[in-house]
């Protein structure tokens, strides 16, 4: 691999792993405050892509409006998830939980291949987002700029949110100790709404972005980039959102590098992320930036 | 031997006369209908051990049925029948000259299934909760990724055809009643009690001297034995297996049938088994276009397993504990039950 292609394949690496890393941030915020893997987060992705399909191809919206109508009906839907499968559970036994978030996950899935079926749909990018640039030889498509730069934003505001605001304190404070928390005044179940608003919006963006980058709408688009986002928020240390950032670029750039270095692997390339989950679990189960797992010990 | 011994070979001796009466009277689809319930009664029942029993949230079954379903079906199958499957990439070598009657062939799927049990309990069993679901969700994943591409093997996305059709009832009841009494015998025993005080409070389960990695590895080294068991069965039932077959889905399936009959019950493991084996079949009509006073309604696909999600969803948020719960069928109370009903006279 010589210089150029390498420089090449890190541009790829780069977008795709913003992609993680968005959807990774959504995943953490949840697990820190609720201490649950929320399995719909992947489906959330389908469902922001099903939207903004619909707006654009079937009622020919403008694109900007297709978009933003996705992300918003993905915070929503995220919102409502909470308040109908999570919020009843929050006494009763972690196996419950995590059961209702698989089976929320399932119902989306299926739900959505109910009212627009199996077939799979074109995603219509908008003609500004078609083109490339090439800079000295490297091809440069204007989507791999874009997905960086959509994904800093979001997240910078994301940081902002958390530690700039009384409501981000609020937030990192419930995820220490909501117990406590809801003892001192604080609306524990709206901050933990609004964590959920947050954490799907991302997931909105994310999968308004893997829409455009994969152009092809199906049910269970969202299933794969779900369990590899999660995979990214554990190699980055679950609950530490700026570990779910790197853990989403890292776990990008070495999925494309590993294919690009052994192109005859490329079949086996959804399993290199498993793959690593296990080297982490077996090495560092916390993360690269993860704390204590908080175990008792004896 | 106690009078329970008495009325469970009693019951077991019924049961067999009922699988002869219906395979000798029944047509075809009723009798593959009683195969179907047979394998799904193993699946959950392993399942049970491990999720209901222990506690843990396991979320790959499908992996080990997978492996279980292509060992049984490549040690089955004749070596003309391997060579005109593979047609892209030949078979590997020592796979492609064997050929082995059912029941060594399926043991061999338990016993591969345990080995990679055994292999994957290590990275597993160092993490409790969710990283424990995702990390088995995770080798489900790998294991389909596996069997996709590896063709010399697996024949990867096409699949392998022509599979012997599974014989008599007894080779799917057989295992299905082995796997009942070795999980309700481990329930009831020392270990099955201590890995019921894992499930309750593995700290204190440990205070109290309790090696937790041995007895979760037990429950997931036996439980993956006969999930390969059930999947080499699974495979010759369909005669037709390809990676798809065996997805996330399959565990979906098997969680639902454990939480709705109550996660810990092995009677409710085996009664939710069969009810959604029937059940299943019933809502199938849901799917396929009908004739509806005199309108023609199109059929849904995935309207089914829109029925089952909010099932499951219902069960898990307003009947938390299941059909039955923990409790478990047993022959005293079945019998103060029936007496006292007719003692009574309410019979």
């Amino acid at each position: 691999m010589d210089g150029l292609t390498l420089l090449q394949q890190l541009v790829n690496g780069l977008s795709l792993g913003s992609l993680y890393a968005l959807i990774a941030v959504g995943y953490t915020m949840v697990y820190g405050i609720l201490r649950l893997i929320n399995f719909a987060h992947g489906d959330l992705i389908m469902v922001a892509a099903y939207v903004a399909v619909m707006g654009v191809g079937l009622f020919s919206w403008p694109w900007p409006l297709a978009a933003g109508l996705a992300i918003l009906v993905t915070g929503l839907l995220g919102v409502i998830l909470e308040r109908a499968a999570y919020r009843p559970l929050r006494r009763a036994p972690r196996i419950s939980l995590l059961i209702s978030a698989i089976a929320a996950s399932f119902l989306l899935e299926n739900l959505v291949l109910v009212l627009a079926g199996g077939r799979p749909r074109a995603f219509p990018a908008p003609a500004w987002l078609a083109g490339s640039l090439e800079l000295g030889g490297l091809y440069l498509p204007r989507l791999s700029l874009v997905i960086p730069a959509v994904t800093a934003l979001s997240v910078g505001a994301l940081f902002f949110l958390v530690y700039g605001t009384a409501t981000g304190r609020a937030m990192r404070a419930i995820a220490a100790d909501w117990e406590t928390v809801s003892l001192m005044g604080v609306d524990v179940n709206r901050i933990i709404s609004l964590t959920f608003l947050t954490g799907s919006l991302l997931a909105g963006v994310g999968g308004t972005l893997w829409a455009l980058k994969y152009p092809q709408v199906n049910p269970f688009l969202g299933i794969l980039p779900g369990l590899k986002a999660f995979i990214a928020a554990v190699l980055g240390g679950i609950g530490n959102l700026a570990g779910a950032v790197a853990g989403g670029l890292i776990l990008g750039l070495l999925e494309v590098l590993i294919v690009a270095a052994f192109p005859t692997w490329a079949g086996y390339r959804d399993a290199v992320a498993f793959g690593l989950l296990i080297v982490i679990l077996l090495v560092r189960p916390t993360g690269l930036w993860g704390e204590s797992l908080e175990e008792e010990k004896l | 031997m106690t009078r329970s011994t008495w009325l469970t070979l009693a019951s077991l001796v019924l049961l067999a006369a009922f699988l002869a009466v219906a395979e000798r009277y029944g047509n075809e689809y009723q009798v593959r209908l009683l195969h179907n319930t047979a394998v799904f009664i193993t699946l959950a029942v392993s399942y049970h051990l491990i999720n209901g029993v222990c506690g843990q949230l396991h979320l790959g079954p499908n992996a080990f049925i997978t492996l279980g379903a292509y060992t049984a079906a490549l040690l089955t199958l004749t070596p003309a029948e391997k060579a005109a499957n593979f047609l892209l990439t030949p078979l590997i070598w020592p796979v492609s000259e064997v050929s082995l009657p059912l029941a060594p062939a399926l043991v061999a799927g338990g016993l591969v299934a345990a080995a990679f049990g055994v292999l994957t309990g290590f990275p597993v069993f160092r993490v409790r909760g969710d990283y424990l679901a995702i990390a088995t969700l995770g080798f489900g994943e790998v294991v389909r990724v596996v069997a996709n591409n590896l063709q010399g093997l697996t024949n990867g996305p096409l699949g392998l055809k022509g599979l012997h059709p599974l014989g008599s009832l007894g080779w799917s009841w057989g295992v299905a009643v082995i796997t009942v009494l070795v999980v309700h015998r481990l329930k009831n025993s020392s270990f099955g009690r201590a890995m019921q005080a894992i499930r309750e409070d593995e700290t204190a389960a440990r205070a109290m001297g309790v090696d937790t990695f041995r007895h979760l590895m037990l429950a997931y080294v036996l439980s993956a034995f006969f999930f390969g068991v059930g999947g080499g069965l699974l495979a010759h039932l369909i005669t037709t297996i390809s990676p798809g077959l065996f997805s996330f889905f399959l565990t979906f399936q098997l969680l639902i049938i454990i939480v709705v009959g109550g996660l810990g019950s092995t009677t409710g493991a085996v009664l939710s088994a069969i009810f959604f084996t029937l059940a299943g079949e019933w809502l199938r009509v849901v799917e396929e276009p009908r004739q509806l006073f005199g309108l023609m309604v199109p059929g849904i696909p995935g309207l089914r397993m829109v029925i089952f999600s909010l099932l499951l969803l219902m069960v898990i948020l307003f009947f938390r504990r299941g059909l039955l719960g923990r409790r478990e069928f047993t022959w005293a109370a079945a019998t103060a039950w029936l007496t006292g009903r007719f003692r009574t006279g309410a019979g």
